[in-house]
């Protein structure tokens, strides 16, 4: 046994840490042994909650019942196209196993984590765990946190990370940048939980650089404050795979 | 590649495999849009989502929104349950656990994060819960399959998933070094579903 599979437990109680529990997702997608004992916690863990049932007050009922009749219920997962095409076009036949994976992952999410978008989570996972990631930390100023920028070049993503970093103010919110060689920074999505690992959007592997910034909730269109962490990219990755 | 078996949803006391199967049933019409389906199902499990809810947050209000958004998920998620992979009620309460610790570690709020109190409610928690619990058959069966983890076993165990805490966390408040933690709270929930026979999930 080693030392991911005895994260087990404490991920099955929702006790790791946002990069832990992200490492420990990756993991899953690929050990079955994990899996199972993963759904045998949860079904523990559910017979352990009926010690603590507790009538719920009669406006629970009315607020989720006046809920889903405004909510359309999802069909059932199909398979990521996002994923699929990054991986294809990249590294073919390594990437093929990992392509089934993340498809079988996909259909077993339900289990693990139904609760987040799935596939921007995988293809979050998979960029922590490339073979050509490449890790980035930059300090964010007051107190002592830091962002960790990790970069996948042949996958074409990158991903953040924040550990110890305070919430954006209230009405604020980071957001996060790339720039491509000569150009300005562009919007790579909001990063509303700094401790969670955050898929950028955009191509990483061209970008010169990455930024997170405070800016007004809902985001803006260029920075307007100056920004948190900068993280020089290095040039020349074009996720040509080195080969 | 192997896959999850199904996974036995009720205990073994109970009258033959019902209820687990009625909650997946319901679901499925959910997935339909079945509104009525999915009141059955809210009425079947919600004292358990929400008393997880309020035991981790300390604070119905809140755990009444973090509840409320389970559900929605639920709903909303219902056509990708599968029942192979495990039970109606984990999957939502799954959920339900996960939103309630994602909101805590969000707003670190001062008396959550207080180790004393954590301490003082360990051990003690089952006795003061609600009436709704002391009738339950299935919680007394619980709480004694709880005496065969050892009390180092069932502080990390009951630290992490009842008071919502890091591994990392329960090793400071149990005064362990951190690997210690996660091999325990792993341990000790290996031994709690040993004791309720719920193993043998998906070893195929």
């Amino acid at each position: 046994m080693n030392e991911i599979h005895a994260l087990s437990g404490a991920y099955a109680v929702d006790a790791l840490d946002a990069a832990e529990r992200a490492e420990f997702e990756q993991h899953l997608a690929v050990c079955a042994d994990c899996r199972a004992e993963v759904a045998s916690f949860h079904e523990t863990t559910a017979l352990l909650a009926e010690t603590e049932a507790e009538t719920p007050p009669a406006s629970l009922r009315a607020g989720v019942l006046s809920g889903i009749s405004q909510v359309r219920p999802l069909p059932p997962e199909a398979t990521s196209p996002t994923v699929a095409t990054v991986v294809r076009r990249r590294r073919a036949p390594q990437l093929l196993a990992a392509a089934a994976a993340v498809v079988l992952l996909a259909v077993g999410a339900v289990l693990w984590h139904p609760w987040q978008t799935t596939q921007r989570d995988d293809l979050a996972a998979q960029v922590l765990n490339a073979p050509d990631a490449v890790k980035i930390i930059e300090k964010v100023p007051g107190g002592h946190g830091e962002l960790t920028l990790v970069r996948s070049a042949s996958l074409n993503r990158a991903v953040l990370i924040g550990h110890d970093v305070p919430p954006a103010p209230s009405g604020k919110t980071y957001q996060m940048w790339l720039q491509q060689p000569g150009q300005s920074m562009v919007s790579a999505g909001l990063m509303p939980r700094a401790d969670e690992a955050t898929l950028l959007a955009g191509d990483a592997a061209t970008a010169s650089a990455a930024a997170v910034s405070v800016e007004p909730a809902g985001g803006s269109e260029h920075p307007t404050t100056d920004p948190v962490a900068v993280f020089p990219l290095p040039a020349g990755d074009t996720g040509n795979d080195g080969a | 590649m192997s896959h999850l078996r199904p996974v036995p949803s009720d205990p073994p006391s109970d009258e033959g495999g019902s209820v687990g199967a009625r909650l997946a049933e319901l679901l499925k019409r959910a997935s339909r849009g079945d509104e009525g389906a999915f009141a059955e199902f809210y009425d079947a499990t919600s004292g358990r989502a929400f008393g997880l809810a309020v035991r981790v947050l300390r604070d119905r209000a809140q755990a009444e929104e973090v509840t409320q958004e389970a559900y929605l998920d639920c709903w909303r998620q219902a056509a990708r349950f599968d029942a192979a992979r495990g039970s109606a009620l984990s999957w939502l309460l799954t959920i339900v656990h996960r939103k309630a610790v994602d909101r805590v570690r969000a707003a670190e709020a001062a008396t959550r994060r207080d180790a004393a109190y954590g301490h003082r409610e360990v051990g003690v928690s089952h006795d003061e819960t609600s009436e709704a619990a002391t009738a339950s058959l299935e919680a007394t069966r619980v709480r004694t399959a709880l005496t065969d983890l050892t009390p180092h076993q069932r502080q990390a165990v009951e630290l992490a998933f009842l008071g919502g805490y890091t591994h990392t966390e329960v090793a400071t408040m149990l005064d362990l070094p951190l690997g210690t933690a996660k091999t325990r709270i792993r341990d000790g929930l290996i031994r709690l579903r040993d004791a309720l026979g719920v193993g043998e999930v998906g070893m195929a």
